[in-house]
C-alpha cells in the first residue's frame, strides 16, 4: 500500500499534537492548575493517528477516558479542549464535561467517556444509524484491554456482527487496566482472538507503528463501507505515564510496573520511528518535520492562551441543557 | 488515642472482619493496590485467595458476588465508584435484593457492596452523583451511608456481619476526616439514627457528607441564639423514624440536607415520612437542601452551585426562623 505524502504529514502531526497536548496537561494537572480526573496516553498516539488518518469528516468516533489522542486524531481543536479541561465556558462542552466527556459533533466525535466499555454499544449504535439511513459513513471505536472484559464488548461484537454493522473496533491494549496486569484479569493475552467468537476478523497490529495501523485500518474501512461488517483491531501498545495524572504521589514510583520496562517501551517511540522511516525511506525531510513540530508549539500555545482567557461558566449556567 | 481517617476507618473494619470470619473475602477492580487506599494491605494479611483483584467486569463480579453469597460464603465486594452500579443493576436489584423473597426465606445473602459517590471536586457527572435514592424502592437491600470514620468502621462492620445484601455509600470528600475511634470491637447497628449535637430550635436531619456541613452551620449560629440539632439517620433502609420523629416533635422545624437530587431522593423520601407522622408537631413546612436537578457538572463553579452548601443549609434554617 503506497501512503501518499499529505497522509504522512497528517499523520505526524496528529501524533505531534497528542503527544504536546497531553505533555502540556500531565504538567498542569500535577501543577494543579487544573481540576478532576486527567488521563495522558503518551506512548500510544499512532493508534489514535492511524485509525483516524483512515477515516474521513463524516465518519464517527467514541472514545474512553483516555480519549484525548482520539479527539485530537479525528480533528478535535486544541484550544476548545484546553479551555474545557480548565473547565471554561469557551470549552467544547461550555466546561459541564471536562477531560473525560469532550465531545465534538461537528467532527463526528460522540465523545471521551468516563464509563469503561460504555462506547462499545454507542459506536454499533452509530453504526446502526449509518446503515438503516443507507449512509456508508463507518464508525471507529477505541477502547482498552481492560474494556473488552465487560459484557458490553461481547454484545456489541456480536450485534454488530450478526447485522454487520459498519464498525471499527480499536483495542489499544496497554498490558493494564489502572494498576492491575492484563494477564491476571483476562482469560487472553491476544484480545484479537476474541473476535472469533462472535465471527468477525481480529487482527493484531503494532501499535507503535502508525504507517501499519493506518494499512489495518484503511483495509477494515474499506470493508465496512462495502457493508462486509465489522473488524476487530487489536494495537498492542504502552502508556508511559501512570493511569491518571498524579498516582505516583499515592501509590509511590513504579509501584506496579519496572522502570526498566517502561523504559524498554519508551525505545518504541511512535514519533521516533516514524522520523526515522521518513529519514531511511527519504520520504519526508528533516526540516519539513520540524516545520510541524514548531507549528503545534505555536498552535498549543495558543489554545493555552485561549483557555486561560476564557471566562469559568457562571453559576446560573448549571441549570442549562439538562433537555433538548 | 490516635486520630483515625475515613479511609483508616474502612481498612480497619475490613481487617478486623475478614480475621473474625474466615468466610469472608474481598474482591474488586483494583482492591489489591488500593486505589483508594481503602483495601491496603489486605493482600499481606490474608492472601491471594480472600483478596481479589476483578476484571473490569461489574456485572460478572457483582452477580459472582450474589452467587457466592448464595452458596455460603460472604463477600465483601468493592464497585469503585457507585455511579458503576448502573453496569450492575440487574444483579443488585433484581437478584441481590430478591432471591431472599421470592425464595420464601431459603436464600440469605450476606454481601456487603462497598462504593465511592459524590462530588469531590471535578470528578463530572459519571463520577461524582449520588446514587443511593436509586436504591430506596428497592425492598431487600440495606442502604448505608456512614459521616465520620466512627460510625464508618462500626457500620461496616455491622454490615459485614448482616445477613442481607448491604450498601456501604463513602462519600468521596471525607477521606481525610479525622477522629477519634473507640477501642475493641466497635459496632454501630444498621437502623440506629445519632444526635450530631442537640438542639432545641431547628432540626438538621443530615445525611452522609453533608453532616459534617450542618455541624459547621449550627456552629455558627449558635453565635445568634439559634440551636439547631443535627442529627444523623446513618442508614436510609432501615430508617430509624422514631429518632427522627422525636427531633421534630422537639425542635418544631426540620431541614432535611442530602447531596442526592430533590426528585425521588432520599430528602423527598424522609419528608414524606415527616408530613404523614409528623405533621401535628411542624411549625413550619418542611425544608429540603439537595443537589439540583442537573447531572453533577466537572467545571468548579458549576459544581460548587449544583451541590448543597453550607450556605443553603443556614439560608433554610434563617428561612425557617424567620431570622
Ligand atoms: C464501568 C467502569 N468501571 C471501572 C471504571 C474505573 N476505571 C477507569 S479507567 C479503568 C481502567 C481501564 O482500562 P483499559 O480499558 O485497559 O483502558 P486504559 O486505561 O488502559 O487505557 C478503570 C477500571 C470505570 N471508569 N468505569
Amino acid at each position: 500500500m503506497d501512503i501518499t505524502k499529505d497522509k504522512l504529514l497528517e499523520m505526524y502531526r496528529s501524533m505531534q499534537r497528542i503527544r504536546h497536548f497531553e505533555s502540556k496537561i500531565r504538567d498542569l494537572a500535577t501543577a494543579n492548575e487544573i481540576p478532576g480526573f486527567v488521563h495522558v496516553s503518551i506512548g500510544e498516539e499512532a493508534s489514535a493517528a492511524g485509525i483516524c488518518a483512515a477515516l474521513r469528516k463524516t465518519d464517527r468516533i467514541t472514545s474512553t477516558h483516555r480519549g484525548h489522542g482520539h479527539l485530537i486524531a479525528k480533528g478535535g481543536r486544541l484550544d476548545k479542549m484546553m479551555a474545557e479541561i480548565y473547565g471554561k465556558r469557551g470549552g467544547y462542552c461550555k466546561g459541564k464535561g471536562g477531560s473525560m466527556h469532550i465531545v465534538d459533533f461537528s467532527l463526528g466525535i460522540l465523545g471521551a467517556n468516563g464509563i469503561v466499555g460504555a462506547g462499545l454499544p454507542i459506536a454499533t449504535g452509530s453504526a446502526l444509524a449509518a446503515q438503516v439511513a443507507g449512509r456508508d459513513d463507518v464508525t471507529a471505536c477505541f477502547f482498552g484491554d481492560g474494556a473488552s472484559n465487560e459484557g458490553t464488548f461481547h454484545e456489541s461484537l456480536n450485534l454488530a456482527s450478526v447485522w454487520k454493522l459498519p464498525v471499527i473496533f480499536v483495542c489499544e491494549n496497554n498490558g493494564f487496566g489502572e494498576f492491575t496486569p492484563m494477564r491476571t484479569v483476562t482469560s487472553v493475552s491476544d484480545i484479537a482472538v476474541r473476535a472469533r467468537a462472535h465471527d468477525l476478523p481480529g487482527v493484531i497490529v503494532d501499535g507503535n507503528d502508525v504507517l501499519e495501523v493506518f494499512k489495518v485500518a484503511s483495509e477494515a474501512v474499506a470493508r465496512a463501507r462495502a457493508g462486509e461488517g465489522p473488524t476487530l483491531i487489536e494495537c498492542k501498545t504502552y502508556r508511559w505515564e501512570g493511569h491518571v495524572v498524579g498516582e505516583a504521589a499515592i501509590l509511590g514510583e513504579y509501584a506496579y510496573r519496572s522502570k526498566e520496562e517502561v523504559d524498554s517501551w519508551k525505545l518504541k517511540c511512535p514519533l521516533i520511528r516514524f522520523e526515522k522511516w521518513c529519514a531511511e525511506n527519504k520520504k519526508i525531510d528533516a526540516g519539513e518535520l520540524q516545520r510541524i513540530v514548531t507549528e503545534t508549539e505555536k498552535e498549543l500555545d495558543e489554545a493555552i492562551a485561549f483557555a486561560r482567557s476564557s471566562e469559568l461558566p457562571a453559576a446560573s449556567e448549571v441549570t442549562d441543557d439538562v433537555f433538548a | 488515642m490516635p486520630q483515625t481517617n475515613f479511609i483508616q476507618a474502612i481498612n480497619q473494619a475490613l481487617s478486623e472482619e475478614m480475621r473474625r470470619d474466615p468466610n469472608t473475602f474481598l474482591m474488586g477492580e483494583d482492591v489489591v493496590l488500593a486505589a483508594f487506599g481503602a483495601t491496603k494491605g489486605l493482600i499481606d494479611k490474608f492472601g491471594p485467595s480472600r483478596v481479589r483483584n476483578t476484571p473490569i467486569s461489574e456485572a460478572g463480579f457483582v452477580g459472582a458476588a450474589v452467587g457466592a453469597a448464595m452458596a455460603g460464603a460472604r463477600p465483601i465486594c468493592e464497585v469503585e465508584f457507585a455511579s458503576f452500579f448502573y453496569c450492575a443493576f440487574d444483579q443488585v436489584c433484581n437478584q441481590a435484593a430478591k432471591l431472599r423473597y421470592m425464595s420464601g426465606g431459603q436464600a440469605s445473602l450476606p454481601i456487603t457492596f462497598r462504593a465511592v459517590y459524590g462530588a469531590m471536586g471535578g470528578a463530572a457527572a459519571q463520577h461524582s452523583e449520588t446514587v443511593y435514592a436509586q436504591f430506596l424502592s428497592v425492598p431487600g437491600l440495606k442502604l448505608v451511608v456512614p459521616s465520620s470514620p466512627s460510625d464508618m468502621k462500626g457500620l461496616l462492620k455491622s454490615a459485614i456481619r448482616d445477613d442481607n445484601p448491604v450498601i456501604v455509600f463513602e462519600h468521596g470528600a471525607l477521606g481525610r476526616l479525622r477522629e477519634e475511634i473507640p477501642e475493641g470491637d466497635h459496632l454501630v447497628p444498621l437502623g440506629k439514627a445519632a444526635i450530631k449535637r442537640a438542639g432545641d430550635n431547628v432540626t438538621v436531619i443530615a445525611i452522609g457528607a453533608m453532616v459534617p456541613k450542618a455541624l459547621r452551620v449550627a456552629d455558627k449560629l449558635v453565635k445568634e441564639s439559634i440551636s439547631v440539632e443535627v442529627i444523623d439517620p446513618r442508614t436510609l433502609i432501615p430508617l430509624d423514624e422514631t429518632a427522627l420523629l422525636e427531633s421534630v416533635e422537639k425542635t418544631n422545624r426540620v431541614v432535611i440536607a442530602d447531596e442526592g437530587h430533590l426528585r425521588g431522593g432520599a430528602a423527598a423520601d424522609i419528608a414524606a415520612l415527616i408530613a404523614e407522622q409528623g405533621f401535628d408537631h411542624l411549625d413550619a413546612p418542611i425544608k429540603r437542601v439537595t443537589a439540583l436537578d442537573v447531572p453533577i457538572p466537572f467545571s468548579p463553579p458549576l459544581e460548587k452551585a449544583a451541590i448543597p452548601g453550607e450556605d443553603r443549609i443556614e439560608a433554610a434554617i434563617r428561612d425557617l426562623m424567620g431570622r
